[in-house]
């Protein structure tokens, strides 16, 4: 028999506020324990929250770029359950009205193009980080995560591969990170990925018992994850076991998913509208005003960088794809550099550096104006290229300055005709077996007569000139 | 002795205008509260913190800046319920399961009224979490009614009743969820209003149903309510629920007239369980604003059955939620003996909570689990829903409405405790302002063949506050049961 | 409707509470006879009433996104039953 795969996303993002959802803290990453708190996010009796606008807003904005329609009265839920990083055991989070519903997402793969439907998108709260601490077998809880805002984004189980899971959080990410609602930093959590995923007989239309995996946090451990647990309940069904509903945890370093021992007691959130907080109306011209302020996507993006730059579709693809890459393209372009050479350095030059280095193009410390300076050099001649891919390289876990860095290392190229001139007289003269040779029709000796007078400049002359000089005086 | 009784049977604003003018010094005045505590409390125990020495040091340094004094409340020793949050000075909700715990912060009430000077003598006995209406609910012991120490003073807000009454300050601040302002206030003899929701910031307000809470004052008369709800109202951007609209302004709109004032009857409020002593005294309350020029009108109001019903699966639900943060983590007490992290949760929480409060988180866990929400909360909620549309109606035709507070006068100690529905059924005549959000006054009318204090409730449309206090005020223009002290003509 | 021992059992497991035998009898009559009370509500009709939670319709109350520094560490966790300066602690919480 064959088995159809069917999967649902529930995504959790960091909103990129600068304080958090329902108090004045900041949300800043890392810090002592306990340094980015305040009694209103440790939840300490009297306390009360009020909602960050700016939370709204960019709730508001992923949800209308995700084509979905916003909930225009729409109000906070708790959710309560008792866990140490939760410190009022309850969490505010939206159950009845979420703020957007009812969007999509359109992605293409190797399978061609999907539709994944957008179930809801709700705005809540983060929880705090527990440690464990071997040596005294205690717990320690941090707060400074709690009332971090999040966005939870839920689709719809339409996906049926790995690949399209990915694409789908690949033009998530991009659209986020279009919009400044996040910085979507897997690394740090910023989005976090609960995978349900479900089996079925090929052409079924019934959905079979769903498991929830958690603690996904790349999107290796994602696709992994996905293809261990498809395989591992198929597995089950032709041994004609059944699947059990459960939560799942995925164990990177096991490479497989384990069962987290669901507790006797079902769960029972208890929701009911929460009381501290009245409801937000969010009015027609609000939207509006977001509309207006929403930035040009991907795709367009993509499409301009096509018409606007002639930039090849794979090229225009790539760079649009990413938001850090956008935005250094277009820094270098506004400062004056031609658009087919800054996408030429980027996709090579410099993703393979990254590459190298496994950096992220946001953590990479060159900047489009230090790129925009060397390409000018090579085009007004100061440096030839190959010199231009040496400083590139020299200059890039540091973003030293090209001009200095050339000027500083004697890279300039060799503009003095008489020294070109007089360097192939010497070489010529060195190698009469090769002018002979050339003599008799070989061209390929050109080349090695270059090279070697190239050799001579140390590779500081402009190739050209120096193929032109050498030709004149053979032919000469 | 006899001048520092007739200092402590003045009003807070006639102390306040005798310490601007130099009669009295905030020292003295503070003095003369902390003797009377010292000789009252091991009869009434209102207290459970005591700030005699910081309530002496605050004196003196307000003494200092007298002449700058803005507020007709400067220099006037008071109390806080203990469930409202007062930085550096241990906040209880007179729960075990808060220990110690000292808040880091001030509630804003307390900061309001911090900033008009007062002087704060100490943190005040309450039901365990306000949830009670004999203040026996609290781990520190029970409260007594000044006017007969075998009685309960009422609750939640038991200790400020008793200790504005037992003239060991001369205001109060409290909190009323379904009454607990206003029948305390009645069965100790003094006046306490319950503002409309939102207008005083429950920030620091330790929550017990969050969108019943009000925080608000038990005084000696109308007027010092007036003077205290003008410190204390106003929008607070830390409490989303506050209300964004204009305060202040009551003490001086108190004029006592009420000619033309309507004033409504709801019949279902003077039926059965009346005492009949209460039944009489309330009417005849009526009648003294009748003679000022009022107009009385009988009205029917039908959903009386409704509120008790509605008021408590929507409190236990809300509480049930507030109150599972008391976990012994981060805060507070920690049982011993537990195993791990689940055992400790239920340890804290099954030894650090009094049965009423376990009784109602129980109540409330249900009616909020899977299965029952929609036939119980999700109902509630509409019977609230119902109530509202009945009291707009009533303020159709009414500008304010008349009732008894309680349907009885204070019973004694451990009478009511046995039977917890009986106990909720006497919330009656007060839970529906809460659900209604309405402004609900309290003000003493009689006594009973016994000699206990009677109550008589007003209350009024929303932002009503203005209204109720000048019919009070009138009513205590013509009255002298306000004026009642437990201790008697011999006093003086 | 009737209150039994197994669902007063599962609301103090989702409260976090643990009665005595005895308490637990008692609490379940106690539920029983308050719940009975309730069900007056079941007579009023609301069909057309929609469940109403805030009492004034206020809406749209928020802040500006601008940080305001707090209390420091010592302060916020001076009150922890157990701790060790830095953080609060729990007994194994973690899998």
């Amino acid at each position: 028999m064959t088995w159809e795969t069917v999967i649902g996303l529930e995504t959790h993002v960091e909103l990129a506020t600068r304080t958090k959802i329902f108090c004045a803290c900041t949300t800043a990453f890392g810090g002592e324990p306990n340094t980015h708190c305040c009694p209103v996010c440790m939840g300490m009796p009297g306390t009360l929250p009020v909602v960050n606008r700016k939370v709204v807003e960019y709730a508001c904005r992923a949800g209308l770029a995700l084509n979905c329609t916003i909930t225009r009265r729409n109000r906070f839920d708790r959710k309560n359950y008792f866990y140490p990083d939760l410190p009022k055991a309850y969490q505010i989070s939206q159950l009845y009205l979420p703020i957007a519903r009812d969007g999509h997402v359109e992605i293409e793969t190797e399978g061609g193009k999907d539709t994944i439907r957008i179930h809801e998108l709700h705005m809540e709260e983060d929880a705090g980080k527990l440690v464990h601490d071997p040596w005294t077998d205690q717990t320690r809880c941090d707060y400074n995560r709690c009332g971090v805002p999040l966005i939870e984004i839920v689709t719809e189980p339409d996906f049926r591969t790995a690949e399209q899971v990915i694409a789908y959080l690949e033009q998530l990410k991009s659209t986020l990170e279009y919009l400044g609602v996040s910085d979507c930093k897997m690394q740090e959590g910023s989005l976090r990925c609960d995978v349900n995923l479900s089996v079925r007989p090929a052409g079924s239309r019934e959905l079979g018992t769903r498991t929830e995996m958690k603690n996904l946090n790349s999107f290796k451990a994602i696709t992994r994850a996905i293809q261990y647990e498809a395989r591992r309940q198929i597995e089950l069904l032709e041994e004609g076991k059944r699947v059990v509903q459960e939560t799942r945890r995925w164990d990177d370093n096991k490479d497989a998913t384990f069962s987290m021992r669901s507790k006797e007691d079902a769960q029972d959130y208890r929701y009911f509208p929460e009381p501290d907080l009245p409801p937000l109306e969010l009015s027609e011209a609000y939207l509006e005003e977001l509309r207006a302020k929403q930035p040009e996507m991907a795709g367009a993006r993509k499409e301009r960088y096509q018409r606007e730059y002639g930039l090849p579709e794979y090229d225009a693809g790539l760079i649009t794809g990413q938001k850090a890459l956008v935005d250094f393209f277009e820094a270098a372009v506004d400062l004056g550099a031609p658009a087919r050479e800054v996408s030429n350095w980027m996709l090579g030059e410099m993703m393979r550096r990254l590459k190298e280095e496994g950096l992220e193009p946001r953590q990479m410390k060159l900047t489009a104006d230090n790129l925009a300076s060397l390409i000018q050099m090579v085009e007004e001649g100061v440096i030839n290229r190959n010199t231009a891919a040496k400083v590139f390289r020299a200059v890039f876990p540091d973003n030293a300055d090209v001009r200095d860095y050339v000027h500083k290392h004697g890279l300039e190229q060799v503009q003095d005709m008489s020294l070109v001139k007089r360097t192939v007289e010497e070489v010529l003269a060195e190698h009469p077996d090769a002018v002979a040779d050339f003599r008799q029709g070989s061209q390929k000796i050109l080349g090695f007569l270059i090279g070697q007078t190239m050799a001579r400049l140390k590779g500081k002359a402009d190739p050209r000139a120096v193929s032109q000089e050498v030709r004149q005086q053979l032919e000469g | 002795m006899s001048e520092m009784r007739e200092l402590l049977e003045l009003t807070a604003l006639e102390l306040g205008a005798a310490v601007k003018k130099g009669d009295v010094s905030a020292e003295e005045a503070t003095r003369t509260a902390l003797e009377a505590m010292e000789e009252r409390e091991g009869a009434l125990n209102c207290f459970i913190t005591r700030t005699g020495e910081q309530a002496l040091e605050r004196a003196k340094s307000l003494q200092a800046r007298v002449k700058e004094a803005k507020s007709p409340l400067y220099g006037v020793p008071m109390a806080f319920k203990d469930n409202i949050c007062t930085r550096g000075v241990k906040t209880s909700c007179a729960s075990r399961i808060l220990g110690d715990f000292t808040p880091p912060y001030q509630a804003t009430a307390a900061e309001r009224m911090e900033a008009a000077g007062c002087i704060c003598l100490g943190k005040l006995n309450m039901d365990e979490f306000a949830m009670g209406s004999t203040t026996e609910t609290s781990f520190y012991g029970p409260t007594r009614n000044p006017w007969d120490t075998k009685r309960v003073p009422g609750g939640s807000s038991g200790g400020a009743a008793a200790a504005v009454a037992g003239r060991e300050c001369w205001y109060a601040l409290g909190s009323d969820t379904g009454g607990s302002i206003r029948q305390p206030a009645s069965y100790c003899g003094v006046t306490g209003i319950k503002p409309t929701y939102g207008r005083v910031s429950r920030y620091g307000l330790v929550a017990y149903a969050s969108s019943l809470d009000q925080i608000g004052p038990l005084a000696r008369s109308a007027a010092d309510c007036a003077a205290v709800l003008d410190v204390l109202m106003g929008k607070d951007p830390r409490d989303s629920t506050s209300l964004d609209v204009p305060a202040g302004g009551l003490l001086a709109s108190l004029t006592g007239d009420v000619r033309g004032l309507k004033i409504g009857l709801p019949t279902g409020c003077f039926g059965q369980g009346l005492d009949s002593q209460v039944h009489r005294a309330v009417l005849q309350a009526a009648d003294v604003l009748k003679s000022r020029g009022a107009q009385l009108i009988e009205f029917d109001f039908p959903v009386m059955e409704y509120v008790v019903p509605a008021y408590y699966i929507i409190a236990a639900a809300e509480a049930s939620s507030n109150l599972s943060r008391f976990d012994g983590v981060k805060y507070g007490w920690r049982a011993e003996g537990y195993e791990d992290l689940a055992d400790l949760y239920c340890r804290t929480r099954t030894q650090g909570f009094g049965t009423e409060v376990k009784r109602r988180i129980l109540l409330g866990t249900f009616v909020l689990s899977s299965g029952y929400y929609d036939a119980y909360y999700k109902k509630a909620l509409q019977a609230k829903g119902v109530i509202k549309r009945a009291f707009d109606e009533a303020f159709r035709h009414c500008d304010v409405l008349l009732t008894p507070v309680s349907p009885t006068t204070a019973p004694r100690l451990g009478e009511s405790l046995s039977d917890p529905l009986q106990m909720y059924l006497s919330d009656i005549d007060t839970v529906s302002v809460n659900l209604a959000g309405l402004p609900g006054l309290s003000m003493p009318c009689g006594v009973d063949g016994a000699g206990l204090p009677i109550g008589c409730q007003l209350i009024g449309p929303p932002l009503g506050e203005a209204v109720l206090l000048n019919a009070a005020h009138a009513f205590q223009l013509e009255t002298d049961w306000h004026k009642r002290s437990p201790y008697g003509k011999e006093a003086f | 409707m009737k209150i039994t021992a197994e669902l007063v059992e599962h609301v103090s497991q989702l409260s976090r509470l643990r009665l005595p035998q005895e308490e637990k009898e008692r609490m379940t009559g106690e539920l029983e006879g308050i719940l009975a009370y309730m069900e007056v509500l079941n007579t009023l009709d609301t069909r057309e009433v929609e469940p109403l939670s805030h009492i004034f319709p206020i809406k749209n109350v928020w802040r500006e996104d601008e940080v305001i520094p707090s209390q420091t560490r010592q302060e916020l966790l001076k009150n922890a039953p157990t701790g060790n300066g830095e953080t609060f602690l729990v007994p194994k919480a973690v899998e």
